[in-house]
């Protein structure tokens, strides 16, 4: 963050808001629970939305292995959903890349584990009908 | 409520400009990260309306203001957004009152030339002059991203 800091000082003529407020608007109203907002409020939303962009990409940068090559990339971003407690609420939308083959094997271990519990569920029923 | 999804995306040159500005100069931001902080920005403001609208509704009220804002970065753990946001609030509050002066300077020239029928009509038509240089600022703002 102390980067942003050091670019407001030097860019005196930055204008305050770059996102469009209208966009944002439309975007905090398909909320259902939210009825009204008032234009302060969005104000703030946008100028916060623009601070998280910066907040994200600093972070996941800085945490990422593109680091010699200068390049920020996906997985940085996924990483960053998966270790950082403040981004955790990205990890849905951030998941980890994984090659199709273990795709493939996680389901088929998971179908096994499943089976499994239905052969415990039968083994219970018959010591219930024992006793 | 938006009606297609598109509608909750920002738009791309916006974000990039933005990512750009935080990163140190040079580095290369593969397309499918833009693409992803894009989305991630969509869920942040979800998020943070979700979070602010608790706040409001706890103060029984049924519009999200400044303070419901401020309060949900700090429930959701981005505290040290509040100060730039509070020097944002007070920039934009002096713009407001900026634009308000010089439209009431604007409306005193205007009522040495004209006479009461036409105060009267002037008056009527206050609201609307709000709403639509509400309107006019959105729309130069949505000008502005498309140059």
């Amino acid at each position: 963050m102390a980067d942003v800091v050091v670019g407001k000082d030097k860019g005196g003529e930055q204008r305050l808001i770059s996102l469009p407020l209208s966009r944002i608007r439309v975007i905090m109203k398909s909320s259902p629970e939210v009825s009204s907002i008032n234009q302060e409020a969005l104000v703030l939303t946008a100028k916060a939305t623009e601070l998280f962009v910066q907040c994200l990409a600093t972070y996941s940068y800085r945490h990422g292995s593109g680091k010699e090559k200068k390049v920020l990339t996906y997985s940085d971003l996924a990483n960053t959903a998966q270790q950082s407690e403040t981004f955790q609420f990205l990890a849905d939308i951030l998941p980890k890349k994984i090659l199709a083959s273990k795709y493939l094997k996680m389901l088929k271990e998971e179908k096994r584990e499943e089976d499994e519990e239905n052969d415990n569920d039968n083994e219970s029923d018959h010591d219930e009908a024992d006793s | 409520m938006a009606e297609r999804p598109e509608d909750l995306n920002l738009p791309n040159a916006v974000i990039t400009r933005i990512i750009k500005e935080a990163l140190p100069d040079g580095v290369n931001i593969s397309k499918e990260a833009r693409s992803a902080i894009s989305r991630a920005a969509s869920v942040f403001v979800l998020y943070a309306t979700s979070c602010a609208n608790n706040f409001a509704m706890k103060g029984k009220r049924k519009t999200l203001n400044a303070s419901d804002v401020l309060s949900a970065m700090e429930e959701m753990e981005f505290q040290r957004f509040v100060t730039p946001l509070k020097e944002a609030l007070e920039a934009y509050r002096r713009e407001q009152k900026g634009k308000k002066e010089a439209s009431e300077q604007k409306k005193k020239d205007k009522d040495k030339k004209t006479d009461s029928e036409e105060q009267d009509k002037s008056r009527d038509e206050d609201n609307d002059e709000d709403e639509e240089r509400l309107e006019e600022e959105e729309q130069n703002e949505e000008e502005e991203v498309d140059n």
